[in-house]
């Protein structure tokens, strides 16, 4: 099989990139390059967990990462023993910078079960360059999200409320209220992102297991790889269970932020009660996901020399992706502003006209800006192939996209029906450090993670190199290759062999 | 103190003299399509006992081993339908129910009348049963396959093998297990031998 050309190009001093990114639609573009051997796969994923230090800047965004964390948990005990007043919360704004970080932290989360679950069923191989750590970076979003409901319920101990647990009240929970339906949409995808993430990754843990000199390493990976020893009958069910897994998520993900957008889309606030609002939230979910995803691969591929799979062709299409979510977010925003003035209704008009023009004006068109035009470059190729520009447009996305949930919570709560009852959110320091602090969770999680977890999908990446097709016949020729009609033992073929195998004349088994 | 009569040993098989009773034997090989054709023919020959190990799933080795499809996705289609009629059970007696039911405590419904809205409310509680659907399923469906699978499964006679380490890497192996009808160890031997093996060895138990 012949492959396209793989040109060098230096967009920075130190940022060799191999361009792979060529379309023709005749060949496969190269998914893993400068490997043929599938050794060489393993190597290169597995020498980050087995290296004896990580690079220095793994150190330094781990120390910065740990300062947040001791932040986030000083802010979260003081709310706990002090009470939500010390939020900037007010009467009518009940909610903000806590569900802002919540619906920011979710919609990231989003972007990981796109690449592993739809587009494994659309059957796009080069997901599997970033599918685990996207994967990753899932589960550690919906935690740092899980945190912020979780915390701003104000009396914490009373959380289990929640759930429909049989207590001494003999009260349950209220199944019409879309918070409660949240409940169960988050439990359950962060329980079934939990399972796909830990089942992709059995094989290759066993990778490292089998790899593994340490006594520590061998225990530790051992018990986490199940004893998988890559039986192909282990592997047919494997891959049935994982088709399954990803049938499952992707309806699951669009439920999910469906369900987020019902937390307001059910309410009768103007500016929420749309029904345009879960597609719009589902968009510009994925749209901040796969920013996030580029944010995340740019670094880690750079610092833990995974180039060669995770190429410039992967970063491409994350880009394109990311322009397309975009159009449609700002389709989204164009349409949200002209239902409003046809649908005729004065409180919703009002509320889009003081979104962009009132008291929180500078909040919407930092959002237009960061999540509207700046996309739009990704037309260009030389700005989706150059790292650093691409890396700092994703970086503008994620603010973009955490100020379009504050623009929706916060401006449609400050000004509703009554404007005797209007006020003014203004942020606290216990706001803004659980904000901070919540990055420092979400950092540090990820940072053991690309330590000590096999960062690529192992068994995946390998089997979409062209080397994996039975048909290959690449370094060295095969004589007994093909189907029943070898011709290096025809008697195994022919249907006589079949009902006596053990009349063979070459020393064939026969029953004992 | 009675002593026992000396456990008799197991009858030995051809020349060979195993210390250690045999697990099988694995025939090593170094690329996907040595392993399909030699997959083929171990099918053909009658084994039943017998697998391919391979660092990731190799597209076609299912129909050359002639293995048949799971019934995993009928079992997972159950799970995620009593998924949905506990999503429905659960809201319909704690929103809906004025009775009492043991579920390890007793516990009473809570018919809760809101806005003059049904009790019953379909609609509002599809979200959930949803959830708990794709909850069911996706748990049965991992839970089902590790079963299955048999795992897991930690010690192993396959897992103790240095040269099986590199089958999460880029080795391919055939093992066919002492327990099969037609193993015949030394046979078997050159069997896998004549397959185009690159390496074949006895797997202790």
């Amino acid at each position: 099989m012949s492959s396209l050309p793989v040109n060098r190009q230096t967009a920075l001093p130190g940022f060799q990139e191999s361009d792979n990114t060529a379309e023709n639609p005749g060949v496969r573009a190269p998914l893993v390059l400068n490997m043929d051997r599938f050794g060489q796969v393993t190597r290169q994923v597995c020498q980050v967990a087995e290296s004896k230090k990580p690079p220095f800047a793994w150190y330094a965004a781990f120390t910065i990462s740990l300062g947040l964390v001791g932040l986030l948990g000083f802010c979260v005990n003081y709310l706990i023993f002090t009470g939500v007043g010390v939020w900037g919360l007010n009467n009518p704004v009940m909610w903000a910078f806590d569900i802002t970080n919540f619906v920011f932290w979710v919609g990231i989360g989003h972007a990981g079960t796109l690449i592993s679950a739809i587009l494994f069923l659309f059957r796009q191989k080069w997901r599997t360059g970033i599918n685990r750590f996207a994967e990753a970076m899932t589960i550690f979003a919906v935690i740092c999200a899980g945190l912020f409901p979780g915390i701003h319920v104000g009396r914490v101990w009373l959380a289990y409320w929640l759930f429909p647990i049989p207590n001494q009240m003999e009260m349950w929970p209220q199944f019409r209220s879309p918070l409660l339906w949240d409940v169960f949409a988050v439990g359950t995808y962060f329980t079934v992102s939990f399972v796909f993430w830990f089942v992709g990754m059995v094989p290759d843990l066993a990778t490292l297991r089998d790899r593994a000199t340490g006594r520590i390493q061998q225990f530790a990976y051992g018990l986490f790889a199940l004893g998988w020893r890559g039986s192909n009958r282990h592997w047919h069910r494997y891959e049935r269970a994982y088709l399954l897994l990803a049938a499952l998520s992707t309806p699951l993900v669009l439920s999910v932020h469906s369900v987020v957008s019902f937390d307001f889309a059910v309410s009768q606030v103007p500016g929420w009660h749309t029904t345009i609002f879960p597609p719009y939230f589902v968009a510009g979910a994925i749209f901040s996901g796969f920013a996030m995803v580029v944010t995340l691969a740019v670094p880690a591929r750079q610092l833990f020399g995974l180039k060669d799979l995770i190429t410039l062709r992967h970063l491409d299409n994350m880009n394109k992706i990311i322009l397309v979510t975009g159009c449609m977010v700002g389709y989204a925003y164009s349409m949200e502003f002209f239902i409003a003035w046809y649908s005729g209704a004065v409180y919703e008009r009002f509320a889009f006209i003081n979104r962009a023009f009132g008291q929180y004006w500078w909040a919407y068109w930092i959002m237009v800006s960061c999540n509207v035009i700046t996309p739009q470059l990704f037309w260009f190729k030389s700005i989706r192939t150059s790292i650093p520009i691409m890396f700092a447009l994703c970086l503008v996305v994620n603010i973009g996209m955490w100020f379009e949930r504050f623009v929706i919570i916060v401006t449609s709560l400050a000004n509703d029906f009554l404007p005797t009852s209007w006020d003014f959110f203004t942020p606290t320091w216990v706001d803004m450090g659980t904000m901070l602090g919540a990055f420092g969770l979400f950092g540090i999680l990820f940072l053991l993670f690309c330590r000590y977890l096999p960062m690529i999908a192992i068994a995946e990446v390998k089997a979409t190199m062209p080397q994996a097709d039975p048909h290959w016949s690449g370094y060295a020729a095969h004589d007994d290759h093909g189907h029943a009609g070898g011709s290096a033992q025809p008697s195994f073929a022919s249907p006589d062999a079949l009902r006596s195998p053990g009349s063979g004349p070459d020393g064939g088994p026969s029953a004992p | 103190m009675t002593t026992l009569s000396p456990i008799p040993s197991p009858v030995v098989q051809g020349n060979q003299i195993p210390r250690k009773r045999l697990y099988g034997i694995m025939a090593e090989f170094h690329d996907p399509a040595a392993l399909m054709a030699a997959a083929d023919k171990v099918r053909m020959a009658g084994f039943r006992w017998w697998d391919c190990h391979t660092p990731f799933p190799v597209h076609g080795l299912d129909q050359a081993m002639g293995i048949k499809r799971t019934i995993l996705p009928v079992l997972v289609f159950g799970a995620g339908m009593t998924g949905t009629m506990i999503g429905f059970c659960l809201q319909a007696f704690t929103n809906a129910a004025s009775f009492s039911i043991w579920a390890l405590v007793w516990v009473t419904g809570y018919p809760f009348l809101i806005s003059g809205k049904p009790l019953i409310s379909l609609p509002a509680f599809i979200p959930v049963m949803f959830e708990l659907t794709i909850l069911f399923s996706a748990l049965s469906a991992v839970g089902i396959m590790f079963l299955f699978n048999g795992l897991p499964r930690w010690n192993h006679p396959l897992l103790a093998n240095k040269r099986f380490l590199r089958v999460t890497d880029d080795r391919f192996f055939i093992v066919i297990e002492s327990r099969d009808p037609r193993f015949f160890a030394s046979r078997t031997e050159q069997f896998l031998k004549d397959l185009g093996a690159k390496a074949v060895e006895m797997v202790e138990a």
